[in-house]
């Protein structure tokens, strides 16, 4: 396609999704819960693109931000030790906890390593055998089988040096909190569609089945989630609810099989704090018994107080789509993403951060 | 977080794939995906091949991570004129 006949249909998409919004009787609003979608959708512009009746709203999609205080203490205090290295993502290095962050730790001496892979780390565990090496496994359906899958070769290779510090977490519980919420108001969800690969999307038919709420897997180009944005438009103008597939070339409708049994080997669900949203019950993973040795909380447990959340700072109530950044007192002022108050601000994906991005110079603040 | 990106498999041994990904080389890991063949597009999230794709999906997300990298690439600011240009 050129970029003329992109640009056609994008304005084509747009004009049909104003008609339908014109026959809405309030304003509609979709979420989406992926941090990557977030990003795209604040890079194309394309809050400002829809009419005034269709509302694009961010949930709790971004691993980094829902994590709460209490793990990254519980990181830091071990990165402290002397006996320990951290292999992490690099976006873990900046999130505060309660008083202090992992780089911080990092440039008073701990021993922290960043890794593209959590396989990386069997490396570092080879290489460091007096060493306890501890991977941070944080992330959404789609990261989990990938620390499973670490876990399982250390099983394998014989390492016995290697840690989880698991904090996994899983999308469908989140959006039932959501939607329990008597606070949040959403009138379909923009799927995120590369958690949609592992898990498939029979997942979400309770959305259809018990909150009568339509859902389209979606993936990142601008188009595609115009076009995501047509069909919830369409099926709310309709009065009906189904979970669609605009993601069709890679997500299937049951999911990677393999993938998810690797996670299932090595994880059981467990409840899981989300900052912002509290507890929420079977939304989390943790190691199962057998895989206990590789669990780091086992072995060294730690009693770190549950976080709270920083004076003045809203990341909970924006990560639910109650209210926007440009709402919260910190936002813009203290709160920047080179000095960030709360995990809204300090990931690439959290909406704050991508609101103060995109939203000074070239676009107004999305709506 | 969860971004993955696609990629071509140019060798294949036991659990570990060699791709190619936008030009730069790197071996990844098959565990997640064990029916990988030379010659596949496949999608890597953090190492791990996670689900077979179809060679259009590739040039698609090329093109949005070029974008990424700072090509000017949206719906709302393609200048007037480009039309017909590469994408």
């Amino acid at each position: 396609m050129t970029k003329q006949e992109e640009r056609e249909l994008a304005s084509r998409l747009v004009k049909e999704i104003g008609c339908m919004a014109e026959q809405a009787d309030h304003t509609l609003r979709f979420m989406e819960v992926c941090g990557t979608h977030t990003v795209a959708i604040f890079r194309a512009g394309l809050r400002q693109m829809l009419p005034p009746k269709v509302e694009l709203v961010s949930g709790p999609g971004c691993p980094v931000c829902v994590t709460p205080d209490d793990y990254m203490d519980k990181a830091i205090t071990y990165a402290k030790r002397e006996d320990v290295i951290i292999t992490t993502f690099g976006d873990m290095l900046k999130v505060p906890g309660s008083e202090s962050s992992l780089m911080e730790a990092k440039a008073e001496g701990a021993d922290i390593r960043i890794v593209y892979s959590p396989l990386d780390s069997l490396q570092v565990a080879k290489d460091n055998p007096d060493k306890k090496v501890i991977f941070l496994a944080v992330g959404f359906e789609t990261t989990a089988p990938t620390a499973a899958a670490t876990v399982l070769a250390a099983k394998e290779q014989g390492i016995t040096n290697l840690y989880m510090l698991s904090a996994q977490k899983l999308v469908p519980p989140a959006l039932r909190a959501l939607l329990d919420d008597p606070e949040v108001r959403v009138d379909g969800f923009i799927l995120p569609g590369h958690v949609s690969v592992i898990t498939g999307t029979e997942v979400f038919s309770f959305l259809v089945d018990e909150y009568h709420m339509p859902g389209v897997v979606t993936g990142f180009e601008p188009l595609q989630i115009l076009r995501s944005l047509y069909r919830l438009m369409k099926q709310v103008t309709e009065g009906t609810a189904r979970i669609e597939n605009e993601y069709g070339s890679v997500v299937h409708p049951g999911g990677s099989p393999a993938a998810r049994k690797a996670a299932e080997l090595v994880y059981e669900p467990a409840d899981a704090a989300w900052r912002g949203i509290g507890v929420i019950p079977g939304s989390g993973l943790r190691m199962r018994e057998a895989f206990g040795t590789y669990d780091i909380e086992r072995l060294l447990p730690l009693d770190v107080p549950m976080g709270q959340n920083k004076p003045g700072c809203r990341c909970g109530e924006v990560l639910r789509g109650i209210v926007t950044p440009k709402e919260c007192p910190l936002f813009g002022k203290v709160c920047v993403p080179t000095h960030a108050v709360g995990p809204c601000m300090v990931s690439v994906e959290g909406v704050c951060a991508a609101w103060y991005k995109y939203g000074q110079g070239r676009f107004e603040y999305g709506r | 977080m969860c971004l993955a990106v696609p990629a071509k498999v140019i060798a294949v041994e036991d659990s570990v794939g060699k791709v190619d990904i936008a030009g730069v080389t790197r071996d990844i890991s098959l565990m997640l995906l064990p029916e990988t063949k030379v010659g596949d597009f496949v999608l890597v999230h953090a190492g791990f091949a996670i689900q077979t794709v179809t060679a259009e999906e590739v040039e698609e997300t090329n093109a949005l991570l070029a974008e990424m990298n700072g090509a000017p690439r949206t719906v709302t600011d393609i200048p007037e004129g480009a039309a017909g240009g590469q994408v």
